[in-house]
């Protein structure tokens, strides 16, 4: 049956190439874990990326609860994780899934660093690399705030006087970010829509053009 | 038409053209949403209004801790935020009114915290000021206190919003 639909598919767009093309290509050596378990450090970048797909998906979910209002954030999010079926286990997915993530990115970095796979010719990739970290810990700053605590309130008042902190622009960059006077009900909306829309909008282009470039360029040779 | 003085091909012309409409449309979407965006930071800020806050005569030298009340405008969310103002009467006399935003991270500074006598004592990470709200050296905090503007009517002091003093 589904061999059926394939053929069915494929006899019209030939998507078999395409496929072939994403996922059938070999590991080398020195990449697999199964011929030498020290390698495991090259499947930081894919967990990265697999820890990704988790906050993409619990973070669409919770979006069906969540209302990013002053008056309604934290009721959401109390009625969210106490109330609804499973609430406990998707925020949770989120919350801790947002740390793990910081924490594979950062040692996904550290791998290529004592490898050198930054070196010539892949320095773009680097700087893309360089990008998608300020993205999650942009990603991080922004969804922080959501929850509409004291914790994720205090914590945005000392992250936005970090970023005024910058010489010259660094009271715009505050307004900017800030879309008021003081953190209150437009700080809220902006946080939710650079959150959910702004940054995983970039975070997914700059991921295309990290793995297209990987993809050309081929994983970087042994020590 | 002879070509040779202007020497734009087809090509080029269609390309200009192609590239300038592009822009102009590309523009006109993008103009208003990036002045959407921006907007907060274009409004004017309004200073705030003087308010009362405390009688004259119940000022000593000893800074006493009054809270009061401004109405702010955030969007289309209308409030009263509390403020806290440590006020005193400085040996020459005049008035000072200090916030006490510990001027390191923004936590709320006390006066004469028993373990910290005649100063201002940040519980965060130990700030300290002195009693006319100037940071001592040796602790976090890079500035000193933030003063409030301060006016007196009929005997009754009235505050405004707090500012950074110049120098240290």
């Amino acid at each position: 049956m589904l061999t059926k639909l394939y053929d069915w598919v494929d006899e019209r767009l030939d998507i078999t190439p395409m496929w072939r093309d994403l996922a059938d290509h070999e590991v080398p050596e020195h990449v697999n874990p199964a011929y030498h378990f020290s390698a495991f450090v090259y499947c930081f970048g894919g967990l990265t990326f697999f820890t990704i797909v988790i906050q993409i998906l619990s973070g669409m979910f919770l979006t069906m609860y969540y209302v990013p209002d002053i008056n309604n954030a934290w009721d959401s999010v109390f009625y969210l994780q106490n109330k609804v079926a499973y609430g406990q286990i998707v925020r949770g997915m989120h919350h801790w899934g947002a740390s793990l993530t910081i924490v594979m990115v950062f040692l996904h970095t550290l791998r290529v660093f004592f490898t050198g796979a930054y070196k010539k010719p892949r320095e773009l990739n680097w700087i893309v690399g360089v990008l998608l970290f300020f993205i999650i810990l942009g990603l991080g700053f922004t969804g922080y705030l959501l929850p509409w605590d004291m914790k994720a309130l205090f914590a945005t008042k000392v992250g936005l006087q970090i970023a005024a902190s910058v010489p010259f622009i660094g009271n715009w960059i505050e307004v900017l970010l800030q879309g008021s006077d003081i953190v209150g009900a437009q700080t809220l909306a902006r946080f939710f829509a650079i959150h959910v829309f702004f940054l995983p909008a970039a975070l997914l282009g700059l991921l295309a053009a990290h793995f297209i470039m990987i993809r050309k360029q081929g994983i970087s040779g042994p020590l | 038409m002879s070509n040779k003085e202007h020497d734009v091909t087809r090509r080029q012309f269609l390309n200009y053209t192609l590239t300038g409409v592009g822009g102009f449309m590309a523009a006109g979407m993008l103009m208003p949403m990036v002045r959407f965006a921006v907007d907060p930071l274009l409004q004017n800020k309004k200073t705030g209004k003087m308010v009362s806050v405390v009688s004259v005569d119940e000022l000593t030298d000893q800074p006493q801790r009054k809270t009061f009340k401004v109405k702010k405008v955030d969007g289309w969310h209308e409030f009263e935020e509390q403020k806290i103002a440590y006020v005193f009467k400085k040996k020459n006399g005049d008035i000072m009114a200090l916030s006490p935003i510990c001027t390191h991270l923004g936590c709320t500074v006390n006066w004469n915290d028993p373990a910290y006598p005649n100063e201002y004592h940040c519980p965060c990470h130990g700030g300290r000021y002195t009693k006319t709200g100037i940071n001592i050296p040796g602790t976090p905090p890079p500035a000193p206190l933030h003063v409030y503007d301060m006016k007196v009517k009929d005997g009754t002091v009235y505050l405004g919003d707090a500012h950074p003093r110049g120098g240290a």
